[in-house]
């Protein structure tokens, strides 16, 4: 017996030899698959990962993670659920990193990447995380909250060997601007820095060293508070930039001014995404049009252009895969789109008026079955409109099959075709039928049962669902749970579904990642049978103004292995099926 | 203005504050005054301009001024431009001055006593007007309620916050950037430029009760700025003396302008303060010489305006032109 376990040991594929064709894995799904062929190969696996992704923070605990893992250079994490991005989540309902910083300190000194979505940094953890890791390199924050210019001055003074600072759509309080003098005099390694999304006022001189200082920087994207004036005079040190996100344009130029920044941009041959342009007109708008050539990604969602303005810059993008517009631009703006961006893969139209304030129109069927026309390798789009048909998304879909990401938010609740006055289950039906590919899919618009069989019946590659103020039973939630076999995250809100629509999906939600919702007609009874049939399954009640002892007004439900949360702040009730 | 906690989501349950429906209450039912004493015609679209006490030939009814001022005014509505349009035209001065006597005359009756400093006669009425009715009613029949305004749902359409600073928007209870805005209240911010500063600054209207209160704020925001950019702070402030300043307020006039809703500048002041925070989106300190634009080089002749200018304006005319002194002292 000995003998033969021996054998099996000394096995003709030694472990160095599997661990070394492991480490070229990179993918996390990939790496999971490979875990689970055997012991050997998922002790292999642990030994070689050095990148972690972590899709839900709670969904394990970081003793887990580090017992496991016990070489970890890169991390990826995320946090809340993403209706905390609609303000559906009271603060401090949790998700700060700090414990997890705490275990990484101790156990992977040599962390080098930090990337952070939906969770809440405190100046505190900046501020560990800045003596923790000597060389760190990527600090990445993606909607995140919590921190001031405390916490950034603790990076920039003690992070020596930063490439990337990254404070991407993180909108915090007023804070100072302090931060960016902080870099200490001989430090040189940033390649990206973006602070577009803070509020603050830097000192330009400092950024204008830190520029020069740094000869790798490929991505700056600097915020409002720097005029073009400066921008030109950074341009000049970086004109080797990939990518660049402007300050506002709202300041008067003379003649000489004029040009000095025109051919500043000009010289910037290697632009691949441009953004920021606050409050740019079609006075000033032209000074970028020299930058524009190899532009892959243009993010005009901070200006709002008006449909000949954008008519006028788009050919000067021949390179344009990615677009993201406000609908001032109107369906007009957009027939300049489908005009003249025939590569455009992505397209996103935001609303300027999503209150309907002003009774602006914005955009309708009309320009996105004009984009659709012009743009066939469309596969991305996000579309804040009014009025959309069935017919319209049809055609839309037959022109553009290849959709992966779908998502149209007719901003009206309950909002029908507006020319036949039907409900729009066709409009994803068709989505659903015709793209094969589809993965993320948000509807909208007065929607029955019928939409959620359709989805549920064709939608086989749909990963993500996002539903709204839609659905005539029970049934319809439960032929999404029952059809789409890949599902991972389903986010609900304002819709009629209760206690037997949410039983229905039992054996599902172990198998994705989260489920949220909200203002729909769940108990706390119906929640706590859904605990109890699956104690894997954190189920946690959002107790808000709208709850009560029976009405559940907000359900977030997600798998874990860490069993219910430690950190739960007293409104949050984790259900344990206790008492039915 | 306090958003309705409405999560009813066929939608229209909760009437929106009683400032704006009034706003737009009383814009629609001096519509329909107009309409029904049937002279809503292209001659009530006109702007005209007049010394006070002089009345607009041909004006109908009383209707005229409350709909102008409550509105504002469109003579041909949005264009590609962002140029200053014709507006109500008065010295920002003349507007604050006046501006107390706004505050009633909405009803639309009566003629109203337009300040003793000047102004102008504005009986225009605003084309956009029937269809806001109409679209109303749409609303109304279609949610199956009283015609009550768009109620505002919580978190919908979903857009993250840092999107709507585009344009200013009242921010529902629980939407705080960092949690500054209070129980209650909502936010009003709008941007504030000024020509020739390198940067925009935002403000919350809803912090500000007068054109006096916001005008002191913008006063101490921009000068102590650009002040506090030359050299060091205090050591600057004492190189700009009385007599520079002097020098900077003959030199050049700076007004304070705004965007409304329909993207029109409009100069401030010349609407009561409520509707004022109602429709303004973007505030900008405009060089005098481009508000000519916006008609206001005969009154000021008229009216002298340049020795009513506030003192904010000096100090900010100082501003720029400081900057650059310091510097060259520095």
């Amino acid at each position: 017996m000995d003998q033969d376990h021996k054998k099996l040991k000394e096995s003709p594929f030694p472990c160095e030899g599997l661990e070394k064709v492991l480490s070229f894995i990179d993918s996390h799904k990939d790496r999971s698959s490979a875990s689970l062929v055997c012991k050997d190969w998922y002790d292999a696996e642990r030994w070689t990962r050095s990148k972690l992704f972590i899709g839900n923070c709670y969904s394990v605990s970081p003793e887990i993670v580090a017992r496991r893992f016990p070489k970890i250079k890169s991390v990826r994490l995320k946090g809340k659920p993403r209706f905390s991005d609609f303000n559906l989540l009271p603060q401090d309902w949790g998700a700060n990193v700090h414990a997890w910083l705490v275990m990484f300190a101790k156990v992977y000194p040599s962390l080098e990447e930090l990337r952070l979505k939906r969770m809440t940094v405190s100046d505190e953890s900046l501020d560990l995380l800045a003596r923790s890791f000597p060389g760190f390199k990527a600090l990445s924050l993606s909607s995140c909250d919590g921190f001031t210019d405390e916490g950034l001055k603790a990076i920039a003074t003690h992070c020596r060997t930063l490439t990337e600072l990254d404070i991407a759509d993180s909108v915090t309080v007023d804070i100072g601007g302090g931060w960016l003098s902080c870099f200490p005099e001989g430090f040189a390694s940033l390649e990206i820095l973006n602070f577009a999304s803070l509020q603050c006022e830097v000192s330009f001189d400092a950024l204008e060293r830190l520029v020069s200082r740094c000869r790798a920087l490929r991505v700056l994207k600097v915020n409002e508070s720097i005029n073009l004036e400066q921008l030109q005079r950074l341009l000049v040190q970086v004109p080797h930039l990939t990518g660049l996100g402007t300050g506002s344009f709202m300041q008067e130029l003379t003649p000489r001014q004029y040009e000095g920044v025109q051919s500043a941009f000009s010289n910037c041959k290697n632009l691949q995404v441009l953004s920021g342009l606050w409050d740019a007109t079609s006075l000033y708008l032209p000074l970028v049009y020299g930058a524009c050539a190899s532009l892959t990604f243009l993010n005009l969602s901070e200006a709002d252009l008006r449909s000949g303005e954008l008519a006028k810059f788009l050919p000067h993008c021949t390179s344009l895969r990615r677009l993201w517009v406000i609908d001032t631009v109107g369906d007009k703006g957009l027939e300049a789109v489908g005009l003249s961006c025939p590569l455009l893969e992505e397209l996103r139209v935001f609303p300027i008026d999503p209150y309907d304030l002003d009774n602006r129109q914005g955009v309708t069927e009309v320009g996105f079955l004009a984009v659709s026309r012009g743009c066939p390798n469309l596969n991305y789009v996000l579309y804040f409109c009014r009025k959309m048909t069935n017919d319209a998304v049809a055609t839309i879909v037959q022109n553009c099959p290849d959709f992966t990401h779908f998502r149209l938010c007719i901003m009206n609740p309950g909002e029908p075709d507006h020319l036949t006055n039907e409900p729009m289950d066709e409009a994803f039906g068709a989505v659903s039928k015709t793209c094969t590919k589809l993965r993320r899919l948000s509807v909208s618009g007065l929607l029955t049962d019928m939409a959620f069989e359709y989805i549920g019946k064709f939608a086989k590659n749909l990963e993500t669902l996002s539903v709204a103020f839609a659905g005539s039973s029970d049934r319809g939630m439960q032929c999404v749970l029952e059809g789409c076999p890949k599902l991972r995250k389903l986010e609900i809100r304002d819709c009629l579904f209760g206690n037997a629509a949410l039983l229905s999906g039992l054996d599902k939600y172990e198998t994705m990642r989260s489920l949220w919702m909200s203002a729909c007609n769940l108990t706390i009874k119906g929640c706590r049978l859904l605990a109890k049939e699956m104690p894997r399954l954190n189920v946690e009640v959002i107790q808000d103004e709208w709850s009560d002892e029976t009405h559940a007004n907000k359900v977030y439900v997600y798998r874990s292995l860490a069993g219910p949360r430690q950190d739960a702040p007293p409104f949050v009730l984790t259900l344990g099926g206790e008492d039915i | 203005m306090s958003m309705p906690q409405e999560h009813d989501y066929i939608g229209l349950s909760e009437p929106l504050p009683s400032e704006k429906s009034s706003d737009k209450t009383t814009a629609a039912a001096a519509a329909s005054n107009v309409e029904r004493n049937g002279v809503f015609s292209l001659k009530e679209t006109e702007l005209r301009l007049g010394l006070p006490g002089s009345e607009a030939p041909e004006r109908k009814g009383g209707v005229g001024i409350g709909i102008g001022i409550g509105i504002g005014v469109s003579l041909f509505g949005k264009d590609e431009s962002k140029c200053v349009k014709s507006g109500a035209k008065r010295g920002f001065s003349d507007a604050i001055n006046g501006a107390g006597k706004w505050g009633l005359s909405i009803n639309g009756g009566s003629e109203v006593d337009l300040g003793q400093k000047g102004g102008v006669n504005v009986s225009a009425v605003k084309r956009e007007i029937p269809p806001l009715e109409e679209r109303k009613n749409e609303a109304a029949a279609a949610a199956n309620t009283a015609p009550a305004s768009k109620a505002q749902v919580v978190g919908w359409p979903p857009i993250r916050s840092f999107r709507k600073n585009t344009l200013a928007t009242n921010t529902p209870k629980k939407d705080d950037v960092g949690g500054n805005s209070g129980t209650g209240t909502s936010c009003l911010y709008v941007k504030v430029s000024m020509d020739g500063a390198p940067y925009l600054r935002k403000i919350d209207l809803k912090t500000y009760c007068s054109y006096t209160e916001i005008s002191s704020a913008l006063e101490k925001m921009f000068s102590c700025f650009t002040i506090g950019q030359c050299g060091q702070g205090l050591a600057a402030k004492e190189n700009i003396s009385e007599s520079h300043l002097m020098d900077l307020l003959h030199g050049s006039e700076y007004v304070l302008t705004y965007e409304d809703k329909d993207g029109d500048w409009m100069l401030v002041g010349d609407v009561p303060w409520e509707m004022f925070t109602d429709s303004c989106r973007r505030l900008r300190i405009m060089k005098g010489s481009d508000a000519i634009g916006l008609g206001m080089a005969d009154d000021v002749q008229k009216h002298n305006i340049f020795d009513r200018a506030l003192i904010f304006v000096t100090l900010i005319c100082a501003a720029p032109r400081t900057m650059q002194k310091c510097k060259s002292q520095n």
